[in-house]
């Protein structure tokens, strides 16, 4: 089971041909309390480097790009009423969507656990 | 508004801001109006429901506090030196200065003669017989330089314009406020009312506002830098009071339905328009001698263009500032201050919407990334005020 972080701080865990995705405990971290999100449509197609959903903190609004790209095959409906679980588990229960992985080989170009922990340090 | 050139000004506390002893310092700092300001301690709801429920203690020293005295050897006494004092400040703005009571503070506007809002400010008649022809007021930081210009120039050599934004001013906000001001700094501190200013022999010398920015009861202090560290650490070390950053200390105005300058307010919004008629007492509509008052009196004759109102969104979206507002898929205002309420676990919003509309439970649209969402005006403050009326 992989799993990588982009530099905007998403995390996406290949589960067979579906991506896990959600942002990491260091985005949820730096944007405090979490009271908002906008998920994407099921069905939508997404590129990865594209927006993909918004989360709103207390005091300002994100947007959340997809890692992958593929479409949009599950969302986290438990975010509509409690947008908390972002901060509760970022990088479990507070996942985004699940996307069916277009191209495995863009998962190249983003940086595994131990180079996302020095990333996100600097 | 406020855009800095060159390093950030510090504020005189800010080591103790910084100082992270038991883990109590700011988390975040950043750049308000060309300070390095702390933004953020505990979290911003947490830091919001302390002050709701205890105290917060706000560092406000960016804030444009100032003395406005008639020269020295005026030889008036009492209501008369007031008032004359009192008059040359009232050729920019509509309130009634002149008729202030000692010890009593009021809310207006500074205008330019199109009767738009440069600043909102505060303007007190200090109690103490001594200083009658003073007058001690406090602008917001990102418009200081100029008001004070405008003020000291249009005073000519009438009266003396005296910078106090050397010293700090903290703001102690809150239930609890009271309680702690009376153990720390003087028992007096009971007896004062809401809008009103005193004087303390306490920490050197005090100027004590009953009022604040928070829609809770509280106080803003101004202090002399030197003895200022000593106050906050005073009123830190009581147990129900906790240093608060500018990140709650906006949501904690904007559930007050408090307008912030640059938001709420700018050269172009009229008090009519920003839903402050009441800031214009009788006697100056009756003489409509301030900046503006041709349209500022037109306009509650026979009602703005536009008006500042609430707004409710009705799902969980955030509608924040820039949002356009919408009815029938026409254009018809734009939110100018927008977010999460704490208390009301739902998201708020200020804005300007054309007059027909400006009525609580009319429906509009709010247009967030590109798709409406149901929202509804209601009534501001979003939170009831619990200053403490005399």
């Amino acid at each position: 089971m992989t799993k990588k972080y982009t530099k905007d701080h998403e995390w996406v865990r290949i589960e067979g041909d579906v991506a896990v995705v959600g942002i990491s405990n260091f985005a949820a971290e730096q944007l405090g309390d979490v009271v908002y999100v906008e998920l994407p449509a099921i069905g939508k197609a997404v590129k990865q480097g594209a927006d993909m959903a918004v989360v709103e903190s207390a005091k300002a609004a994100s947007d959340v790009y997809a890692p992958i790209s593929g479409e949009i095959v599950a969302v986290n409906d438990a975010l509509n009423g409690n947008p908390e679980k972002v901060n509760e588990g970022p990088e479990g229960d507070g996942w985004f969507v699940k996307i069916k992985v277009a191209n495995a080989s863009e998962l190249e170009a983003l940086m595994d656990e131990a180079a996302y922990a020095d990333f996100a340090k600097a | 508004m406020g855009e800095s050139t060159g390093p950030l000004k510090k504020l005189p506390l800010d080591a103790l801001w910084r100082a992270n002893e038991g883990g109590r310092g700011a988390k975040k700092f950043g750049d308000f109006a060309g300070y390095d300001m702390p933004l953020e301690f505990e979290g911003l709801i947490p830091e919001h429901n302390w002050t709701r429920t205890k105290a917060g203690l706000f560092d406000v020293s960016h804030m444009g506090p100032c003395f406005f005295a008639l020269p020295k050897g005026h030889g008036l006494v009492g209501d008369e030196a007031h008032k004359a004092v009192a008059a040359i400040i009232e050729e920019l703005v509509p309130g009634d200065i002149q008729g202030l009571k000692p010890g009593q503070v009021r809310y207006t506007t500074l205008l330019n003669k199109d009767g738009g809002c440069l600043d909102d400010l505060m303007i007190a008649r200090p109690a103490e017989p001594g200083a009658a022809g003073d007058l001690y007021i406090v602008v917001n930081a990102g418009t200081k330089e100029q008001d004070f210009a405008l003020i000291a120039q249009n005073a000519g050599a009438r009266a003396n314009l005296v910078r106090a934004d050397d010293r700090c001013l903290l703001a102690l906000q809150g239930p609890s406020a009271e309680a702690v001001a009376r153990a720390v700094i003087s028992d007096d501190l009971g007896a004062m009312t809401f809008m009103q200013v005193k004087r303390f022999d306490a920490f050197g010398r005090l100027t004590i506002t009953r009022s604040g920015y928070t829609g809770e009861d509280g106080y803003e202090i101004l202090v002399r830098a030197e003895q200022a560290t000593a106050l906050a650490q005073a009123l830190l070390s009581h147990p129900d009071v906790k240093p608060i950053g500018l990140g709650a200390r906006d949501s904690l105005r904007l559930e007050a339905g408090l307008c912030l300058y640059g938001h709420e307010l700018d050269e172009t919004i009229s008090p009519i328009e920003a839903d402050l008629a009441w800031i214009i007492q009788k006697r100056r509509r009756a003489s409509a001698d301030f900046p503006g008052a041709a349209r500022i009196l037109k306009e509650l004759a026979d009602k703005p263009a536009r008006k500042r109102v609430g707004i409710r969104p009705l799902d969980r979206a955030p509608a924040r500032e820039g949002v356009e507002i919408q009815s029938g898929g026409r254009k018809i205002g734009v939110v100018t201050s927008g977010g999460f309420s704490p208390i009301l676990s739902a998201p708020i919003s200020m804005g300007y919407v054309e007059t027909a509309f400006a009525t609580p439970g009319a429906k509009v649209d709010l247009i967030i990334r590109g798709t409406p969402r149901a929202a509804e005006i209601t009534p501001l403050p979003f939170v009831p005020h619990r200053y403490k009326k005399g």
